[in-house]
């Protein structure tokens, strides 16, 4: 399953390089894209896992830039 | 300036004043420390704070760090002044560089601010206003002057004229009225439109283009995939070099704070930012730039390629022709008036669906009673006899002529030739064809200009493709092609390319995917409403005009020379100060220009992408 998320104050176009790399190592994520310029990231990800995996999205995502939101809808 | 911005515009200006008020009042030995801490606390803290916490996450070398340990390397080594100043200027820069992205993103978002917000829904005999994700297929909507059509869906009733710019960018408005499509996206300019929706909001062609120039920065060109790979060793390299540079002279030649100081400079100057940051918003600009005029291009590659065209390939029919038949000749026999000519083989032609029928019965344009057609008799790959007015009427090829006794005159038509017979006397021919579009022969032209070879692929007779091609003034035909034919003679056109050139191939969407997809870059016309071009192909125009051609081949080009200059601008400036500052020429101010000064001007260069026409 492929689903994007909108971000909130991602603010410097390394660290977007830097998310992207850490989620793409993420147990479970087939593929990922996080746009510095759309403020969006774009998750594929195992169907039946999706949710516990987008859990660990969020805590990489914190870890590498921890200003920036992940909006989960 | 957002709120954020202005924030750090007032710590950057109340710091600099206080440098200011404390290298008037020149303070003495740690008086002159703690009074120096002020100015560099209140611009720097949150520099120092993010450092610190990265450094917990394990995140070691981003610029944040680098800053901080340049700027405390300046503070132990006694350059109080330095610091502040350094932290300053690094603060204005990201500042600038900040606004200056913020202010490229946001006319990119206005560029593609194609999304409608509310659909005036028919809800138990009242209209309401909705989100559009609400309307279902079915559902009746009214569209107001002004107003942006937010589905797809059929006119029920009005007449009005459509403003298609946001799609195509075709400026000439398009009038509909009851019956016809209209498409999401579009703006209503005249009248109110009752609409039946056809599509939901997620499948409406407004949603698919956002999906897909959104989608379109993923696909990263080679360009950027360099940047991605280069950042990734570049910083790295740079601080090993920069402890290098700290350790091994002073050993030999002692000296040690200068040496240190040296690294720092090192150190700054690093940051790959300006690479980052500006490539994939060049790429992205020249996205935005080309959809603006109805060009969508799915990914930065193509833009790189495109670039590169050496070869374009053209599908014929739909793509430089309108792939529409039409009546071109008619040769009477003697004694027979073109009307009567028209008027048999209309009156043959009166059941069938074919579109040569169609366009002899189009040609007549009289109102034929088809139930008077009686005896209808159709042979397939010779044509169609008929009783109507109480003789037998003949259309078809020679062949059908001859099964008829009739020895039908021959000419070097180039087209499809009709012959007819009424009552077994023949009646003469005529000759049917596709009307190249208008907009082709200037396109061709514009091509040739470029340097790029130019090549016809068609289904169509010999003789039919080599007219088309000399009127065009196309290099090459390959003609009488069998559907699968086309890919082989695409594969055997991409081995005989220049290694670096790209081969382009122009096709309508409708059967070609194969090809569009087996090209290196693969363009399909007129894909307004069309989700099969939209899939099938890397760059997509959105209405007829081949003029868009040459246009997304500008964009391309104009894309991939700032691409180029940013890195090469990027690199030069970088690698030069590396060597000033290892040699001790460069100061600590100069290294922060060579980070924020060379990220700021390619956000700049790259932010041109959205002008101009």
């Amino acid at each position: 399953m492929k689903k994007s998320f909108k971000l909130i104050d991602l603010d410097c176009a390394n660290c977007a390089r830097k998310m992207e790399d850490a989620i793409k190592k993420l147990d479970g994520v087939t593929d990922a894209t996080v746009s510095f310029l759309t403020q969006k990231m774009t998750v594929e990800a195992d169907d039946a896992r999706f949710d516990e995996i987008m859990q660990k999205v969020v805590k990489c995502c914190k870890r590498v830039e921890p200003d920036c939101q992940v909006v989960l809808k | 300036m957002t709120r954020k911005e202005k924030k750090a515009l007032a710590r950057i200006l109340l710091a600099g004043v206080l440098l200011v008020a404390v290298s008037v009042w020149k303070p003495e030995g740690y008086l002159a420390l703690a009074a120096y801490l002020v100015p560099y606390a209140i611009v720097g803290w949150d520099v120092l704070w993010k450092a610190v916490r990265n450094i917990a996450h394990g995140q070691v070398f981003d610029e944040n760090f680098l800053m901080a340990l340049a700027t405390v390397g300046a503070l132990a080594l006694g350059e109080y002044a330095e610091a502040v100043g350094v932290m300053l200027f690094y603060q204005v820069g990201e500042l600038f560089q900040t606004h200056a992205v913020g202010q490229s993103r946001k006319s990119i978002a206005a560029l593609m601010d194609i999304r409608p917000d509310t659909a005036c829904v028919l809800r138990d005999g009242a209209f309401t206003e909705v989100d559009p994700e609400e309307v279902a297929v079915g559902d009746t909507i009214r569209v107001k002057p002004g107003e942006k059509i937010p589905l797809d869906g059929r006119v029920l009733t009005g007449t009005s004229t459509l403003d298609t710019a946001a799609l195509t960018g075709e400026s000439v408005p398009r009038g509909v009225g009851v019956g016809q499509d209209v498409v999401s996206g579009c703006v209503n300019l005249t009248g109110v439109l009752t609409v039946e929706v056809t599509k939901p909001f997620g499948e409406s062609t407004v949603a698919k283009i956002l999906e897909l120039v959104e989608n379109a920065a993923s696909k990263k060109a080679p360009a950027e995939n360099f940047i991605t790979r280069f950042a990734r060793v570049y910083t790295p390299a740079v601080v090993i070099g920069a402890v290098c540079l700290a350790v091994i002279p002073p050993l030999i030649l002692g000296g040690w704070a200068d040496w240190v100081h040296r690294a720092l400079i090192f150190l700054v100057i690093s940051c790959p930012c300006a690479l980052v940051i500006s490539i994939p918003l060049a790429f992205f600009g020249g996205i935005g730039g080309a959809s603006r005029r109805g060009i969508l291009v799915k990914g930065g590659s193509y833009l790189e390629q495109m670039a590169h065209t050496g070869t374009v390939v053209f599908d014929k029919t739909g793509t430089l022709t309108h792939g529409v038949f039409e009546v071109t000749g008619l040769y009477p026999a003697p004694g027979v008036t073109e009307r009567a000519l028209l008027k048999t083989a209309a009156l043959a032609e009166a059941a069938s669906g074919h579109p040569i029928a169609q366009s002899l019965r189009r040609a007549y344009g009289d109102q034929i009673d088809a139930g008077a057609v009686t005896d209808v008799q159709e042979t397939a790959g010779q044509g169609v006899t008929a009783r109507a007015e109480g003789v037998t009427v003949a259309a078809g090829n020679e062949k059908l002529m001859a099964a008829l006794g009739l020895a039908p005159a021959a000419g070097d038509d180039t087209g499809t030739v009709v012959h007819v017979a009424r009552d077994g006397k023949y009646m003469g021919r005529a000759v049917i064809s596709d009307r190249v579009k208008e907009s082709a022969p200037a396109a061709i032209a514009a091509l040739k200009a470029r340097g790029i070879r130019t090549v016809m692929l068609t289904g169509d007779r010999k003789a039919v493709g080599e007219a088309v091609a000399a009127d065009l003034g196309l290099d090459e035909v390959r003609a009488e092609l069998l559907p699968g034919d086309k890919v082989a003679q695409v594969e055997r056109l991409l081995e005989g390319k220049a290694p670096k050139s790209a081969l382009v191939y122009v096709g309508d969407g409708v059967n070609d995917a194969p090809v569009l997809s087996r090209a290196d870059v693969g363009v399909a016309m007129g894909a307004m409403g069309s989700d099969a071009a939209l899939e099938a192909a890397d760059v997509v125009l959105m209405d007829d005009d081949l003029g868009k051609l040459p246009v997304a081949m500008d964009v391309a080009k104009k894309c991939g020379r700032i691409v180029t200059e940013n890195i090469v601008f990027a690199l030069g400036v970088k690698g030069l100060f590396l060597v000033l500052g290892a040699f001790g020429l460069a100061s600590m101010w100069e290294a922060v220009f060579a980070d924020v000064g060379v990220a700021v001007i390619a956000i700049l260069n790259a932010g041109r992408m959205l002008r101009g026409k």
